[in-house]
């Protein structure tokens, strides 16, 4: 950590604004995105489908330049460089592994392209193969292969030339559930193996939080969040972030005083809770807070609970047990997530009076 | 419910065998069907192609008649001819240097026809293929547009534009570029310029049937893998479109060999090519035997050029591979 602190970062995009089209018909999809990479780090961009985070992707590559902003590898100016003169290399979607050319071409293409001789690039071919555990499969064409077995020759391919930086661009999400489990372990294990830098674009929350070293949730061409996995998930700064990753009770508090980044509220209810305030929320008045479904509990005990409500649907799922309630005075439904163990006894019924408790540092004030 | 239970049983049993003979049957309809739906094509290419095609090969081996029309005499004086000649006088046989050098220039126009349109063709349809997918119909119909008008209309309008008195020639005269005007028509240039203009479509569509498939995504991951433009068009684009340059290459050869009306026109009587030929010795020649040989063995140069070309590029493939 203290190493990546001292040296540039890996990448980073500075105002980086990108327009596509001209006139009336002109997209926004970048627009003053900025963000430090740091190096040999596991970087996700995750936002659902047209946030920008594949067109941050492809500006990094060098496939799109930037309409406005600079982008910096390694602390130089990339802005403009064409993709074959950077050390960055990508992942694509759908593989895009040449056809027309064996596994073992596909994998040497880049080192070819980089004026390396054939003995040596055999051999790089043959690190790379075992690398992704593909050695028998080297002579194949790339349509006799499947498609668990092209992501690693894609992997492979892009991590040949020993990039500063891999790209991958939703590279799991033509896989099925069992092999994209297992692709996700492989490449952490790469990463770990190679030392390169991976930014990783995906919509996928799940894949975002085990993966990654940080995450940046984007919506609209901007990026609303930087932070690890338990920051974003633990303290969303927004109502899109909360929502987009996990499940969320969404309220309305009000801020009844404040200390060091943490606030006492007044909820609906009455009663008092203390809270986390995001960076940039309103220190007075109405705010929206979260509550995330594990984070609160049942209890028989009304006059203590911090809210009440009665129970509309119980939903049963092996791991643990969702209970659907309607709140005392109204609003959203609110879901508590319990653990099950085989001790609990299925007692609560829909259609009864159940207390809520939130537990503690469990509420998020977000901004607006 | 027992009842129901065994019969299901049964066809259980028998499932694999019912599959399997299903199965057998269904292949034989489909093949039968495959046949019926093949039958015009074959019925048209029977009467069509092969039919012409075995008269003149008979009247290839045939005498010629005194005022056209063949004699039906055995004959492989016809063959004979159009390779060698005899001189009566002197009673020497030579090689046929007339008939030699129209076969040359034939071969050497129409591949020169071929790389022309290649070179021009290639990069128009790689433009229209790059262009967003609401404008590559108008395109696509711009290059259809010559096809609207005659062949003999279009091969004059070419002649309009180069002749003496031609646009390019009054331009340059006028601009005081040049003198006297740009000797173009009657050349080997002309004839080329006008099968190139005649053609040029017949190159730019299949390869831009095989651009439009082409996935650009690939393209892509060649700059990212630092290929350069020129090495991503070798070794990514060129590659994957081959099948429509082969075909686009094929179908401006063949014609191109073959030309009558553009060699006639813009050749004027001295370039020959061998479709004039053939058709000097069915017509004033009078001499058709000889005109079924040399249709004959057009058709063997192109069948060579074709199969030549063919291995050539199967050749490729399995190195390749």
């Amino acid at each position: 950590m203290s190493e990546g602190k001292a040296s540039p970062s890996a990448v980073e995009a500075e105002t980086v604004t990108k327009i596509f089209g001209s006139g009336e018909t002109q997209v926004t999809a970048l627009n003053e995105v900025s963000v430090a990479i740091r190096q040999n780090e596991f970087f996700t961009l995750l936002g659902p489908s047209g946030c920008g985070k594949t067109t941050l992707l492809r500006l990094i590559a060098g496939f799109d330049h930037p309409t406005g902003g600079t982008i910096l590898l390694e602390g130089q100016d990339i802005s403009y460089l064409p993709p074959y003169k950077r050390p960055v290399n990508t992942v694509f979607q759908n593989y895009a592994l040449f056809p027309h050319m064996t596994v073992g071409e596909n994998i040497g293409f880049g080192l070819e392209m980089l004026g390396q001789g054939k003995a040596e690039r055999d051999r790089a071919v043959g690190e790379m193969l075992q690398l992704v555990r593909m050695d028998e499969l080297k002579d194949r064409k790339t349509d006799q292969i499947s498609g668990g077995q092209q992501q690693r020759v894609a992997l492979a391919r892009a991590l040949a030339p020993h990039p500063k930086v891999l790209l991958l661009d939703e590279p799991l999400s033509a896989l099925d559930l069992k092999l994209r489990k297992e692709m996700q372990i492989e490449l952490k294990r790469l990463q770990h193996e190679t030392g390169i830098t991976f930014i990783f674009v995906t919509h996928d929350q799940e894949e975002a939080l085990t993966m990654s070293d940080r995450i940046a949730v984007m919506n609209a061409g901007r990026i609303l969040q930087i932070g690890s996995p338990r920051e974003i998930y633990d303290h969303p700064a927004e109502r899109f972030v909360a929502n987009f990753i996990g499940e969320t009770n969404f309220l309305e508090a009000e801020v009844v005083s404040t200390k060091n980044g943490s606030a006492r509220l007044r909820l609906p209810s009455g009663k008092m809770v203390a809270a986390a305030l995001a960076e940039g929320a309103r220190t007075e008045g109405k705010v929206s807070i979260v509550v995330r479904p594990e984070h609160a509990g049942l209890t028989s005990a009304k006059a203590k609970a911090a809210l009440t409500g009665r129970l509309e649907n119980v939903v049963y799922f092996g791991t643990d047990t969702h209970y659907h309630l309607r709140l005392e005075g109204g609003g959203e439904p609110f879901i508590v997530r319990q653990q099950n163990s085989r001790d609990t006894e299925e007692k609560l019924e829909p259609g009864s009076e159940v207390g809520i408790e939130i537990g503690k540092n469990a509420v998020q004030v977000l901004r607006d | 419910m027992s009842e129901l239970a065994a019969s299901s049983r049964i066809s259980v049993d028998d499932a694999p065998q019912d599959a399997a003979s299903a199965l057998q049957a269904a292949e034989r309809q489909q093949a039968k069907r495959r046949w019926l739906l093949l039958t015009p094509a074959l019925v048209i290419l029977l009467l069509a192609a092969s039919g012409p095609l075995l008269i003149v090969l008979t009247y290839s081996f045939l005498k010629p008649g005194d005022y056209g029309g063949v004699i039906w005499q055995f004959s492989t004086e016809a063959w004979f001819n159009v390779f060698l000649q005899e001189d009566i006088f002197e009673e020497t046989v030579t090689f046929s240097d007339a008939h030699l050098s129209i076969f040359w220039r034939s071969v050497r126009l129409s591949l020169g026809t071929t790389l022309m349109a290649l070179l021009i063709g290639f990069p128009t349809a790689y433009f229209m293929a790059t262009r967003p997918a609401s404008s590559r119909d108008l395109w696509l119909f711009l290059i259809t547009i010559p096809f609207w008008t005659n062949l003999l209309i279009r091969t004059f309008a070419i002649m309009e534009v180069i002749r003496n008195e031609g646009i390019i020639n009054s331009i340059l005269i006028g601009l005081g570029i040049i003198d006297t005007p740009i000797q173009m028509m009657f050349t080997d240039f002309a004839i080329m310029l006008g099968m190139l203009y005649v053609y040029l479509p017949l190159m730019v569509l299949p390869i831009y049937a095989s651009m439009e498939k082409l996935d650009f995504r690939l393209v892509e991951a060649g700059y990212d893998l630092y290929a350069t433009r020129w090495r991503v068009l070798k070794r990514v684009i060129f590659p994957l479109v081959k099948p429509g340059v082969i075909a686009g290459s094929i179908l401006v050869f063949i014609p191109s060999l073959g030309a009558y009306v553009t060699p006639r026109v813009l050749g004027g009587g001295k370039n020959l090519m061998l479709g004039n030929l053939i058709e000097l010795q069915f017509g004033q020649g009078r001499n058709w035997p000889l005109g079924a040989a040399l249709s004959i063995t057009l058709l063997a140069i192109v069948m060579i050029a074709l199969l030549a070309y063919v291995r050539n590029v199967s050749r490729q493939e399995n190195t390749h591979g």
